[in-house]
């Protein structure tokens, strides 16, 4: 259908493809079938309360029948039937396309765009990693020790009777060369990591709103002072929530912090955390408020030098992390499984019961780790219960008692002999 | 054929590997570990072969490679170049400058070795 198409025609078009009789729009609109044929093949002229009515009974606007489809969705779609020239599109009908389903043409033009940016993301990628500087420069570093590390390591194994001042000097060119290789190997992953991070954008709602919390160091001013009315404000400025999904999910989590933050305002939660010293069972006492409400609070607290460290870890019946805010000292996954030692897991067998362990980070740091897992939602008899566990990390001083030895996960753990390790590390190990 | 290798590399482990086994292999070997002078050492050394690496503090090897090229050295001296870029067009550049040999690291001690001997006597390498 042609963009010049007539009043009457969109109104034929939009009626046959809703399935309507004639004359039953008419009646809807209070005319004779015969009167609404006319109109219909554009031989009388129609506007005003008759046009907002008959575009009612259609459900779509006047302006729409008067005037066609959205020119900003007719050019978006043009643009999409461009991509990919190998494929037919019927363009001349376009825009009836555009009448007959908007919400399908919306989508199609939402996949466009997605499909664009996505190349954008790839061709950006492409180009980084063919001329990313600190990549070159690490891969020089990487081939430049094995290169060592294999013209050492067969000479030795060539020459059985090598002098014994060399073999000494080539173990040692091994040792230092393979220290290096783990140093290069570790410092790609951490530049890989940034990234991507900076690279693609954030690929899932969840990755979208840990970065919109980590960059504002999990304490949101706007929430603390306005409550729940700050979250559109905070929505539309965040540069982070540009799908509708992530937006969706951000709001959930805003209001979540908005209620906590109306259950527990800052000022005399942060005095009594301090007097009860970061407990979150006394605090949950003192507050009247549940286990998981103190610890989403105690993890949004500003940091302060007076204050310990405080992280945050929850996860579900799977194990899959949900909110991670790293303490100084604990490097939790941004992908991956995590350490399958960490507290939050044993919380998980054992919902509803509260679980204190000391542990110490692989990084070296010693942390309380209290973890609690519970039902979320309403309980019923004839559903499978969906279970949520969380675990608060407290920064404390170097322990009386022996922590329990845990990490981040496989890859980057340098912890060695552990029972539980999925996978080699990526780092040089220690015990 | 001579038995003399000018070694332009700055890794100090590789430089142990290198030298160990052209020395073992009977070959008189002599060292540069920067790019800046390279071109004076290797008038200086008038080795039978050079073995050149790419990525050198102060100059790049292929900027060492073209001088050498324009007249800086016999234009017959055989250079072997060591890199660990072993991308098509670092292969490519080498070769329009007149790259004798071109090896990537990791490189086996085997292919190395029989490379610089081929080049030495005027063969094509067939190590490389």
């Amino acid at each position: 259908m042609p963009r010049t198409v007539l009043t009457g025609s969109r109104i034929r078009d939009r009626r046959l493809a809703m399935g309507l009789k004639q004359a039953d729009l008419a009646a809807q609109a209070g005319i004779s079938a015969s009167y609404l044929n006319l109109i219909e093949h554009n031989r009388r002229r129609i506007g005003g309360k008759l046009l907002v009515q008959i575009a009612a009974s259609l459900q779509t606007d006047a302006t729409t029948l008067s005037q066609g489809a959205d020119t900003a969705t007719l050019e978006a779609l043009e643009a999409v039937a461009e991509q990919g020239a190998d494929t037919h599109v019927e363009a001349d009908r376009a825009e009836e396309f555009v009448a007959r389903f908007p919400g399908w043409a919306a989508k199609l033009v939402e996949q466009g765009d997605r499909i664009e940016g996505l190349e954008q993301t790839l061709r950006g990628l492409n180009d980084r990693l063919t001329h990313d500087p600190v990549l070159s420069e690490k891969m020089h570093d990487v081939l430049g020790a094995v290169a060592a590390i294999r013209s050492t390591s067969s000479i030795l194994v060539e020459t059985p009777n090598i002098d014994a001042d060399w073999r000494a000097r080539f173990h040692a060119n091994i040792d230092t060369e393979s220290r290096r290789l783990a140093d290069t190997s570790a410092a790609m992953a951490a530049h890989f990591d940034r990234l991507t991070r900076d690279d693609t954008g954030f690929t899932t709602p969840l990755e979208a709103v840990a970065a919109f919390f980590e960059l504002r160091g999990f304490h949101i001013d706007e929430i603390e002072q306005h409550g729940e009315g700050a979250i559109d404000g905070l929505l539309d400025a965040a540069a982070e929530f540009k799908s509708r999904s992530a937006r969706r999910m951000a709001r959930i989590v805003l209001s979540l912090y908005a209620e906590d933050a109306k259950a527990l305002p800052l000022e005399p939660f942060t005095r009594s955390a301090s007097a009860l010293g970061y407990d979150p069972a006394a605090l949950a006492a003192r507050h009247g408020v549940d286990m998981h409400t103190v610890f989403r609070r105690m993890a949004t607290l500003p940091r302060h030098p007076d204050r310990p460290e405080i992280g945050l870890v929850t996860c579900d019946a799977a194990g899959a992390i949900l909110l991670r805010k790293p303490p100084s000292g604990f490097s939790l996954p941004r992908f991956g499984a995590a350490c399958p030692l960490w507290p939050l897991f044993a919380a998980l067998r054992s919902p509803g019961m509260p679980m204190r362990q000391l542990i110490q980070s692989s990084e070296g740091s010693y942390f309380t780790a209290f973890s609690i897992a519970s039902p979320v939602g309403q309980s019923s008899f004839d559903a499978v219960p969906v279970i949520r566990a969380a675990m608060l990390l407290v920064a404390a001083d170097a322990p009386a008692e022996e922590p329990v030895l845990v990490g981040s996960t496989c890859r980057v753990c340098p912890r060695r002999n552990c029972a539980a390790r999925r996978e080699p590390s990526i780092l040089s190990q220690k015990g | 054929m001579g038995n003399s290798v000018l070694l332009i590399e700055d890794e100090p482990n590789i430089i142990e590997a290198i030298s160990f086994l052209l020395e073992r292999d009977g070959w008189t070997v002599r060292l540069h570990t920067e790019g800046v002078g390279a071109v004076e050492a290797v008038a200086a050394a008038n080795p039978d072969v050079v073995v050149l690496d790419v990525m050198l503090p102060g100059r790049s090897g292929f900027d060492i490679l073209r001088e050498l090229r324009q007249g800086a050295a016999p234009a017959d001296l055989p250079v072997l170049m060591l890199t660990a870029r072993g991308q098509t067009k670092d292969r490519e550049l080498a070769e329009s400058y007149g790259v004798s040999g071109f090896m990537t690291k990791p490189f086996s001690n085997a292919e190395m070795l029989q490379t610089v001997r081929d080049l030495a006597e005027g063969r094509p390498p067939s190590g490389s």
